[in-house]
């Protein structure tokens, strides 16, 4: 159904298909930077970037900040923000490391029992944001303060070390190898049905949408796509499976975007985050239970930063009362370069993950060219002013009328 | 050549894909009133964006004579600066500064670099008198109804010593009175040899100030009247709007009338800020079903407050009062609960409470009843949704490229029609619709009683709430009349015409009236 109103003469097909990519700026200029970046760093560094050794210890290194921007883009969806993630990481490893070096209570038990600290404390600052109608970033900055002075008094401002074996395995282990030499074959197996399951998922939902007439996505540019992440993927595979394998945090970091995503996308609590973002008033008006769901997106986000703190505190063996700081601001930056909005409603997980990698990809390479901490903070700085402003120029030229 | 003040020769404007503008000519002459109608989305406020430098020289073609010279507005300023004032429907006031800081916003009244404030307040002072408000000129805008806001953007024009004053929709938001008031003033500013061009739907005040009157339909100029010589009716220029003569405004409908679905009792409500003023008194109301209920009152007599009240106490505090559904008292005190009973509410104000304007036409439709789409672990099944947005599209005739179309994108029918296909998506028994045709053009109006009468005909109770006295008379089966907050008279269709109606809304006020009239 197209209204009465004369439409151009229609164009050719190379100038329909570039006029499709424009369309999908967004989507395709997060992935062209993600690749540029790459491509640079691999150029500068003769090679490091993408070498096995590398690729493992990026996954492992930004798995954390991954996991927030998570839990931060749901947040920011809903046109609110957290400033108390860094905080809460330092209070779970800290309670982590008193649980378990103090306490002796058997590592998974502490894991549960941290991860209901942190849907505690979401539900501590859910209640005062959802409820008492605080605005979440000053509740949350009431809990940076606060999470960080309850982790100072959990480790009397003294680190702990060591953690068991086993719960190091969590930030740093890898999946048990099979085969001895050459590439590990579990991980080239589990690329494998990774590409297999995005590969029939996105061909089911094609077909269905077929059948329903509900395509708008053209084929060659949904060719494309898939190639692209089947690539990615396969890349990805190889690398892995050239050196340790498949690191543990990857499955996890795996699970939860699948998830996730998922959530986002099709839940009816997703559809209501959006709709909330999008605008308060009339989601309430529409039946939603806009207090309720803000306040178990905080819960949620609480048991994502203990996940986040759990997984740090494992990778660096050591629980200190200063771990995590600054992180919130990466959580927050990796949302915002993905491509969500400040004011709500937009926004999605794989935007968040991409910013995330955007950023990770960033002080790795920095670091490897040994460029100094202050030039690496400069320099983040203008690449989400960059990103922002890039997304804001996109969108007031879409914007038309 | 007849003198005219501005002269618009083919302008043609296009947006990609559409041509908004086609070769559209618009001649104002000096010292008259002219009205620009067209239904929504005709194309008037991209003219007036094209006149107003909104859309810079250069991005349309044609020509733009404005006192005799072609002009090449490259911004607002330049426009404003050549004496072409825009006010428009949104008014653009900030809320939280005095009217003399709003008045001279953007053009302090300085002195050697500082703000000179007693000049300040005293330029306004004589600005207010000319436009008839008598406010002091440090008041706050929040402070002010609408109807004064309107005055003040005026007095900020007359500031920047206007000479063509353009204003959309003037009248939309403003009651009766502060509606008089303001077509007085345009005339008065008539007198002193302003020009105004008077966009706006309500064809009974066009007929009542313009001296021409410019029709525009689908971006072109259909023709330009001259209300005097040319004997303009209301019908006349319905016709040119909607290129066909609408022999009813109204569609025909025999009700079909049963049960008693919804009963209000006794229902009190409270202001959420100022808790000793009470804004509904004992009010009370029943649809029975297949019977379309309307609610007229004045502006501030407490329709919308009524009805936010009863759905979900979605306003004011210290609510009491009964609701009862065929006979049976239901609970009413959530959004969520109220939809569960059966009862929706479609806003007055699409764009702040009625839909995400971000989001696409498929999820606004789903959006009070996603439970609806749901399948195991509360995952929605996105293309039945999309086929659900798909009906509704079709069926309500929703003009949009397709059902993946921003909401925030259509014109104001088209939003209302999916402000609509929601609720009628969530399935209630009782309707609660507030303005359902406010902004909205004729032909579209009349697309949207069909759609009230053919719900009414599936058995619901529709309680339709409006300012157009007209509107109700042509709708409803019988009329509820609110005055300051209580029900004051209850009266079959049969029985009421604009004049009884009008005496029941005005009964409790008529102590306070002269307080209103400013």
């Amino acid at each position: 159904m197209t209204t009465s109103n004369e439409l151009t003469p229609p164009p050719s097909a190379t100038k329909t298909a570039l006029k499709y990519l424009a369309g999908q700026l967004r989507q395709v200029g997060l992935f062209s930077a993600l690749i540029v970046i790459v491509l640079f760093f691999q150029f500068a560094t003769g090679g490091i970037t993408l070498r096995p050794i590398n690729v493992s210890n990026l996954v492992i290194q930004n798995s954390y900040i991954l996991i927030l921007a998570i839990g931060m883009v749901m947040v920011i969806i809903a046109g609110h923000i957290d400033l108390s993630v860094g905080s809460l990481v330092a209070f779970v490893g800290a309670m982590a490391g008193v649980m378990i070096t103090q306490w002796h209570i058997p590592w998974p038990a502490a894991i549960v029992l941290c991860l209901v600290i942190g849907g505690v404390v979401g539900a501590w600052q859910g209640f005062w944001i959802a409820y008492f109608r605080i605005p979440a970033f000053i509740v949350t900055l009431a809990g940076m303060l606060l999470f960080r002075g309850a982790a100072q008094i959990a480790l009397q401002n003294q680190q702990i070390s060591p953690f068991p074996e086993a719960f190091r395995r969590m930030g740093s282990g890898f999946l048990p190898a099979f085969g001895t030499s050459g590439y590990e074959p579990l991980t080239l197996v589990l690329g494998g049905i990774a590409a297999i399951v995005l590969l029939y998922g996105s061909l089911r939902q094609r077909m269905v949408r077929h059948t329903y007439g509900l395509e708008s996505e053209p084929l060659w540019y949904f060719i494309l796509k898939l190639a692209f992440s089947v690539f990615l993927i396969g890349c990805m595979a190889f690398l892995l499976a050239s050196y340790n394998g498949t690191p543990i945090v990857l499955v996890i970091l795996g699970v939860l975007i699948v998830a996730y995503a998922a959530v986002m996308a099709r839940s009816v609590f997703g559809r209501h985050v959006y709709a909330i973002g999008g605008n308060l008033n009339a989601a309430a008006l529409s039946g939603v239970k806009t207090k309720r769901v803000t306040f178990l997106l905080f819960v949620n986000m609480g048991v994502i930063s203990a996940l986040a703190g759990l997984v740090f505190t494992a990778q660096l063996n050591l629980a200190s009362p200063s771990a995590g700081t600054g992180f919130e601001l990466d959580a927050i930056a990796a949302v915002f370069i993905g491509g969500a909005a400040v004011t709500g409603g937009i926004g999605t997980v794989t935007g968040a993950i991409i910013g995330g990698l955007i950023i990770g990809l960033l002080n790795n390479g920095m670091s490897i060219l040994g460029v100094g901490t202050e030039y690496q903070s400069l320099i983040k700085g203008l690449v989400l002013l960059a990103a922002v402003a890039f997304d804001v120029y996109n969108k007031r030229r879409v914007g038309g009328r | 050549m007849t003198d005219h003040i501005l002269e618009m020769q083919g302008i043609t404007k296009t947006f990609p894909g559409v041509k908004a503008l086609q070769d559209v000519s618009l001649g104002v002459k000096r010292g008259h009133v002219h009205a620009i109608c067209g239904e929504n989305g005709a194309g008037k406020s991209t003219l007036m964006k094209v006149l107003s430098g909104v859309y810079p020289a250069g991005t349309f073609d044609g020509q733009i004579v404005f006192e005799g010279k072609p002009v090449d507005f490259r911004s607002i300023n330049d426009s404003e600066a050549a004496g072409i004032v825009i006010i428009h429907q949104e008014l653009a006031l900030s809320p939280y500064l005095s009217i003399a800081e709003n008045i001279f916003l953007g053009n302090e009244q300085q002195s050697h670099g500082w703000i000179d404030w007693n000049k300040t307040n005293l330029e306004a002072a004589k600005l207010l008198e000319r436009v008839g408000l008598k406010n002091n000129p440090v008041t706050k805008i929040t402070d002010l109804g609408v109807g004064q806001q309107q005055l003040v953007e005026i007095a900020k024009a007359l500031s920047k010593r206007v000479k063509l004053l353009i204003l959309d929709e003037p009248t939309a938001a403003l009651n009766d009175a502060d509606s008089a008031h303001l077509l007085g003033l345009i005339k008065q500013l008539q007198e002193q040899g302003i020009t105004s061009i008077i966009i706006s739907h309500k064809l009974n005040e066009i007929e009542a100030i313009a001296n021409e009157v410019t029709i525009i339909r689908d971006g072109r100029t259909i023709e330009t009247l001259d209300m005097q010589a040319d004997h303009v009716s209301e019908e006349r220029i319905i016709k040119g709007m909607v290129g066909r003569e609408l022999e009813s405004r109204y569609p025909e409908h025999t009700p079909n009338i049963g049960e008693e679905l919804l009963r209000i009792e006794n229902w009190n409500v409270f202001h959420p800020i100022d808790v000793t003023r009470q804004i509904i008194t004992d009010a009370g109301i029943r649809v029975r079903a297949g019977e379309i209920v309307g609610i007229a009152g004045l502006m501030g007599a407490g329709r919308t407050e009524l009805a936010m009240s009863v759905f979900g106490k979605s306003y004011g505090v210290k609510i009491s009062g009964k609701v009862f559904k065929r006979g049976v008292e239901i609970d009413m005190s959530t959004v969520p609960k109220a939809i569960r009973n059966g009862v929706a509410y479609a806003t007055e104000d699409r764009k702040r409470y009625g839909l995400n304007l971000i989001d696409d036409i498929t999820r606004n439709t789903s959006g009070s009843a996603l439970g609806k789409l749901a399948g195991l672990f509360g995952f929605v099944d996105g293309h039945k949704e999309a086929t659900v947005a798909g009906e509704y599209l079709k069926s309500l005739k929703i003009k949009a490229p397709s059902v993946s179309s921003i909401t925030g994108k259509l014109s104001g029918g088209n939003q209302q029609k999916v402000v609509l296909s929601k609720w009628m998506y969530a399935d209630p028994d009782v309707l609660i619709l507030d303005e359902p045709t406010r902004g909205i053009d004729v032909g579209a109006k009349y697309e949207i009683y069909a759609i009230i009468n053919r719900l009414a005909d599936e058995g619901k109770g529709i309680i339709m709430i409006s300012s157009e006295l007209p509107e109700l008379l042509g709708v409803c089966d019988r009329i509820y009349t609110l005055a300051e907050g209580r029900i004051t008279a209850d009266i079959p269709r049969s029985e009421a015409t604009a004049e009884i109606l009008m005496q029941h809304m005005t009964r409790e006020r008529e102590r306070g009236a002269s307080d209103n009239l400013q």
